[in-house]
């Protein structure tokens, strides 16, 4: 499947991730499905609110989660996805972050040094409860909320 | 009628419905109704008992129900209770 991103809001991500080193950031992904994939609307930074490690974890915290579900009923779009970053890791799922995992959201991960970004990659759990990964597109004329 | 927030992981077993009236008295009585509106939707929500699973958060507007009285808190007719799904994950 693919998903469509603006350069811009490419760039929210990358921010958020390179002003979050070392720790890892995360965020919610709006947008709508459409023929031809996945086309992002908006991005909205979150607060990663792990206890212990946020260098190597992340978890958003259930209230803002369901505002960020209400913010989407509001604006007629729909909480497609979550970014979330691996600090001096690839850009491929772990573990844990199939663990954790719900479908039909895609999952879009940014490997990030203190330097870069140095790749971003985006997963969606199939119906075998594995990740598959997502063809990224970037337009640079998307209709967003802001404009 | 008590409103309850489908998020967008769970919509699949709601025929795409993002949010669902139901009648009810309290939180397990709406998330039973629900259950008996999408039965696929039943197995996430509800274990072979028919108690709420563990790991589904459940909140009555901004307050989770655990704060609360927990299934047995009390619904009004302008109640809007979500299901929210653990959302996290990490390098290792």
């Amino acid at each position: 499947m693919n998903i469509i991103f603006s350069q811009n809001l490419m760039e929210v991500m990358k921010k958020h991730a390179m002003e979050t080193y070392p720790f890892e950031c995360c965020g919610f992904i709006f947008g709508k499905d459409q023929v031809g994939g996945r086309k992002i609307i908006e991005v909205q930074p979150a607060t990663n609110s792990k206890q212990g490690d946020k260098r190597r974890r992340f978890e958003i915290d259930p209230l803002e989660y369901l505002k960020a579900e209400r913010y989407a009923l509001a604006n007629d779009v729909t909480l497609v996805g979550i970014y979330h970053s691996h600090p001096d890791h690839p850009a491929i799922p772990s573990e844990h972050d199939l663990k954790q995992a719900v479908p039909f959201f895609s999952y879009l991960i940014l490997s990030v040094s203190k330097e870069r970004i140095e790749n971003i990659t985006s997963w969606q759990l199939d119906h075998k409860h594995q990740f598959k990964e997502e063809f990224i597109k970037i337009e640079n004329q998307i209709e967003t909320l802001n404009n | 009628m008590a409103r309850i927030i489908i998020p967008t992981p769970l919509r699949k077993f709601t025929d795409n419905q993002a949010t669902i009236e139901v009648e009810a008295i309290d939180i397990r009585e709406s998330i039973h109704a629900l259950s008996a509106l999408y039965p696929d939707l039943k197995k996430q929500l509800l274990d072979d008992t028919g108690e709420i699973r563990q790991f589904v958060r459940i909140y009555l507007g901004d307050e989770d129900i655990k704060v609360l009285n927990n299934e047995k808190t009390p619904v009004t007719e302008d109640a809007v209770i979500s299901i929210v799904p653990a959302i996290a994950g990490g390098i290792a």
